[in-house]
């Protein structure tokens, strides 16, 4: 009982653990993906989007 | 599982409407300045050539910028635009889930206020603090590896915003400390930088780069975290919803 209101009270519950990360990941995936990939053909799709955004490009 | 559905699908939202938004702005403040810079990306060029038999380190770093012409990139005009929207409203929507797994493990978001200030957060974290160190880019600027600047990018990001989350949820002094270090420790080891600046880009080009990209990253970030605590708090009711009509526990 009481880890379980410890937890509660840091918003983390047991069953949020594995969807909450996945959500992380899939979210830095996606980031990392636009923001980041060397492919040639990606950075000059999203290249304007980069500089934008203040990613590192070139 | 529905959480899970009910982030991506609310990050989706928020990325799309988010990014569209950044898109307008962009297409006014960011782009045509990108545009210009490219014009002197040539000249840089001609600069290097004198270089043939004397391998001095200007060429090699050169040689890292100059991109394969043969490689597909979206014409100019209409097609350029549609793959900067697509480009835009991909990253809102990571970034938005990010922010929304950031703010149901700190316990949730509600209402668009509080929205906002985990937008605020994600401007400090993913725009702000990394472009101190490294200023907004124009195309034809020297810079240093792109692998050091990426690892520097993520780096410094991942700190500011683990700061940010100590700062606001955890009320120990030694935590708090913690939280400066983790602000200041990538500003004190520094960002990678070439070894010159010289660039054919006009100073005054870049510094209105760089203030349109805070400007419009800003109003980015604030629309990004809004609309998706919007979305978020309709999926959560609809959770409630559900679970009261199910006779289930609501989990909070």
């Amino acid at each position: 009982m009481m880890t379980k209101s410890a937890a509660t009270a840091a918003g983390l519950s047991l069953s949020k653990i594995i969807p909450l990360s996945m959500t992380a990941m899939l979210g830095l995936f996606v980031v990392g993906f636009v923001g980041f990939s060397q492919m040639e053909v990606l950075h000059n799709a999203a290249h304007d989007s980069r500089h934008s955004l203040a990613f590192p490009c070139h | 599982m529905s959480l899970f559905r009910n982030i991506v699908l609310a990050a989706v939202i928020a990325g799309l409407v988010s990014g569209l938004l950044l898109t307008v702005m962009q297409s006014y403040a960011t782009v045509p300045l990108i545009i210009h810079a490219e014009t002197f990306e040539g000249g840089g060029a001609e600069i290097h050539d004198h270089g043939h038999g004397a391998a001095h380190s200007h060429d090699a770093a050169a040689a890292d910028h100059h991109h394969d012409p043969e490689a597909w990139a979206p014409a100019n005009g209409f097609e350029r635009f549609f793959y900067t929207a697509a480009a835009n409203m991909l990253a809102g929507i990571g970034f938005a889930l990010v922010l929304l797994t950031a703010a149901e493990a700190l316990g949730g978001l509600s209402g668009w206020r509080k929205g906002m200030m985990f937008g605020f957060a994600g401007f400090l974290a993913f725009s702000l603090a990394p472009g101190l160190g490294l200023p907004p880019e124009l195309p034809g600027m020297p810079a240093a590896d792109l692998g050091a600047r990426q690892i520097w990018w993520i780096a410094t990001a991942a700190c500011t915003a683990v700061a940010l989350g100590l700062l606001a949820y955890t009320r120990s002094p030694l935590l708090a400390v913690l939280a400066v270090v983790l602000l200041i420790a990538p500003h004190l080891i520094g960002a990678p930088h070439p070894e010159s600046h010289e660039t054919a880009v006009p100073a005054d080009l870049h510094a209105r780069f760089v203030a349109a990209v805070f400007a419009t990253s800003l109003v980015f970030w604030s629309a990004l975290g809004a609309v998706a605590a919007l979305v978020r708090d309709r999926f959560r009711q609809g959770e409630e919803a559900f679970s009261v009509s199910t006779g289930g526990v609501v989990s909070r």
